[in-house]
């Protein structure tokens, strides 16, 4: 704990409260609230400070595919901090189609320079998906098609971030028939990319990884869909307010019915909390209220995270229970119970019965020698004449 | 000396002639379902293990929970099996990878609760007629002022429904009675009607085989939509149709039950073991009509007996200590 508040203390506060606009308070409350979003340990609230106030900002270079930009839109909402700060000041945010100021062949020019200076140290983030029908001729970005510019930008590339469903596993834009081709960038460029689904993500997912990776300069550990096992481990209805409800069999059954207005379960609506894995429950969306999530706000989930689910199966159809396999508390069909007498034991406790009842009979023929009556003494030896 | 060896032989015969011959009586009629027979669809592939239905019939039913250690804790109620005070259970059968559902490999579930049978054994065997089944609805139900606490329905019961409360001071039998005192109140049982997905569906037993040939018909993996609390509920949904196996659990089952059963993988995994067509209680209560007919076969049995124990005695002659008589008589020899 010294240790830790040491190492704060040489921290130059008044350096990062002059680059970011933030107060001293603020600021470590940001790095507590991304080492617990990223699930570590206490005190790595503290090595995410000291990475952070390194001058040294890394490159991000930012791709729009096919998209609708509402990944960056949701990322520009998040306000602690603001995120604009963060993209501009924690990052050298180097090209990003919506927030350049730059235009035309300066931007691209800029693009190229931002490769060459920071080769194999900067971080890509592909936001939208690919198409790569008729040689990808369906997106270009100055003449190049998207798929040449992802491969080009990703070639020396540290690491590849997805961000938004359309990146990480073709989106919207690959939902049948799909026509042009849609892939993701792990798809088209066939490794392990970060992938953060969501329509759109959640833009702390996205902070905690970067700033995971300035702190750490490796990236969080993923599942076998490439997706932070901090964010992505778990499914939403495990998390769940309403979970209750769900246990106890309080269902909404319709928009404004008496169960909806009580906060009841929305999985009869077609809630996908219950094949879903996100964090939605724990660290909401939009800061705006402490229900800021769509179950939060009586929507049910449409697991926009999730590949096959969202724009896949209808809003309404139900969820497919995920925690249940395998059930590891139910009780089984025949609950296990001690096995029949075996025929070893039946001999075994039949002969110790056996010569139980014979020490018995023995003791009792005894007993009837050591009181003997007179007349019956003298008969037993007249019995056995006349056997 | 008793009676002598051809004597016995006689009354023994003449015995076995009474008790089998005497009372020619056919095998009691097959029991039919009553017209307005209500019960359960348990659709396994329906069913997501929820537990709701668990929760609500404990609810319902005013019981109390089972705290089983389950991984370590012992904050909820997980009971194991149905008991006193667990009437409806959902099981789970695990195989292999326990992956995919209703696979041999993967997962199904299964529900236990009564099941209302046409033709009850636990009815049957009721030495107070504490035990009823309903001449109109069907349903199997008990008197707790009336039951002895004898537990030959715990017994009798082919499927292990009935359960005595053993932990009690003042024991008492429990089983599902389909929620018969919501009836009174225009609602149906409890755990059909929580069911999210339709799994435990309620209604009469006429229109839940229509529901069960319906789906049967429908091509597995297509999509139908399901009605969820009770038959023509306008609360439905569409789902997927699962491959289910040529065995409707109930239908023919000693002699049939209201509850009935579907499921993706063979009943005896899920601990429905085969059971005969004909109804136990059909069978014993034969048995005990051809021996009780009339009561001529039990007064025959007693004139033998009169007549064997009669001879023994005049054999023995009028002295009252025949043991004493004998050890004389021996001692002469």
């Amino acid at each position: 704990m010294h240790a830790q508040i040491q190492e704060q203390h040489s921290i130059d506060f008044d350096a990062i409260e002059d680059r970011l606009g933030m107060s001293r308070r603020d600021f470590l409350k940001f790095c507590t609230v991304t080492a617990s979003t990223l699930g570590l340990s206490a005190g790595a609230e503290a090595a995410i400070a000291k990475a952070i106030e390194s001058a040294k900002r890394p490159s991000v270079i930012w791709l729009h595919f096919q998209e609708c930009t509402g990944c960056t839109e949701s990322l520009l909402r998040a306000n602690h901090p603001t995120l604009e700060r963060l993209i501009l000041d924690i990052i050298s945010l180097d090209y990003h189609e919506t927030l350049f100021a730059a235009a035309g062949h300066q931007a691209e020019a800029a693009r190229h320079q931002a490769m060459k200076d920071n080769k194999g140290k900067y971080l890509l983030v592909v936001e939208g998906a690919i198409p790569v029908k008729d040689n990808g001729i369906y997106c270009k970005i100055g003449g190049q098609t998207a798929v040449d510019m992802l491969k080009e930008c990703a070639a020396d590339a540290a690491a590849v971030v997805a961000i938004g469903s359309c990146a990480s596993w073709g989106g919207v834009p690959s939902t049948k028939p799909n026509p042009t081709g849609s892939e993701g960038a792990g798809e088209v460029l066939g490794k392990t990319v970060v992938n953060l689904p969501g329509c759109p993500p959640n833009p702390y997912n996205l902070i905690s990884t970067v700033v995971h990776y300035l702190t750490f300069n490796d990236l969080p550990a993923l599942d076998t869909k490439g997706r932070p096992k901090f964010a992505y481990g778990r499914l939403i209805h495990e998390n769940c307010e309403r979970r209750g409800h769900f246990d106890a069999g309080r269902f909404a059954k319709e928009f404004g019915d008496e169960g909806h207005r009580k906060g009841w379960c929305l999985y009869k609506l077609g809630c996908k909390g219950p094949e879903t894995h996100a964090n939605c429950p724990a660290v909401l969306f939009g800061d705006v209220s402490n229900a800021s999530w769509p179950v939060g706000t009586g929507h049910p989930c449409i697991g926009c995270t999730e590949e096959g689910i969202v724009f896949t199966k209808p809003i309404h159809a139900l969820a497919e229970l995920k925690t249940v396999t395998p059930p590891v508390f139910f009780a089984r069909p025949a609950e296990e119970r001690g096995t029949g007498v075996t025929f070893a034991a039946a001999a075994a406790l039949a002969a110790i019965a056996g010569a139980a009842a014979g020490g018995t009979a023995m003791l009792a023929r005894n007993l009837g020698k050591k009181a003997p009556e007179p007349g019956q003494d003298a008969a037993r030896p007249a019995e056995k004449k006349g056997g | 000396m008793g009676m002598d060896r051809r004597n016995f032989l006689k009354a023994a015969a003449g015995g076995t002639l009474a008790a089998t011959c005497a009372a020619p009586v056919e095998a009691r009629e097959k029991r039919e379902m009553p017209q307005g027979a209500v019960g359960l669809l348990f659709d396994g592939t329906l069913c997501i293990g929820c537990r709701a239905c668990m929760s609500a019939c404990k609810a319902e039913n005013d019981l109390a929970p089972e705290f089983n250690e389950i991984e370590g804790s012992t904050y909820w109620d997980a009971p194991l099996d149905i008991s006193g005070h667990t009437i409806n259970i959902i099981k789970a059968y695990v195989g292999g990878d326990s992956d995919e559902k209703d696979t041999l490999d993967g997962y199904a579930f299964t529900k236990l609760s009564c099941f209302h049978c046409v033709d009850a054994s636990c009815v049957s065997c009721c030495p107070v007629g504490a035990m009823t089944k309903d001449s109109v609805s069907g349903i199997v139900s008990h008197s707790k002022d009336a039951c002895i606490g004898c537990r030959y329905c715990v017994a009798a019961c082919p499927f292990g429904v009935p359960r005595f409360t053993y932990d009690q001071t003042f024991p008492y039998i429990a089983k599902c009675q389909l929620c018969k005192h919501r009836m009174a109140e225009g609602k149906y049982a409890a755990c059909a009607e929580v069911c999210p997905t339709g799994a435990t569906l309620y209604g009469p037993v006429k229109e839940l085989k229509k529901e069960i040939a319906r789906r049967k018909a429908l091509t597995p993996g297509t999509e139908t939509e399901f009605p969820r609390g009770h038959i023509g509920s306008s609360d439905t949904f569409v789902g997927p149709v699962a491959k289910y196996i040529d065995h409707v659990w109930g239908e023919k089952e000693i002699g049939g039950t209201q509850v009935l059963h579907l499921s993706a993988v063979p009943f005896d995994k899920l601990d429905k073991k085969p059971l005969p067509d004909v109804a136990p209680a059909n069978v014993s209560e034969s048995l005990q009509g051809r021996i009780y007919h009339g009561m001529i076969a039990p007064i025959a049995f007693l004139g033998a007996l009169v007549l064997v124990a009669k001879r023994s005695a005049k054999a023995l002659g009028e002295a009252g200590e025949p043991d004493h008589t004998q050890a004389g008589d021996r001692k002469g020899e």
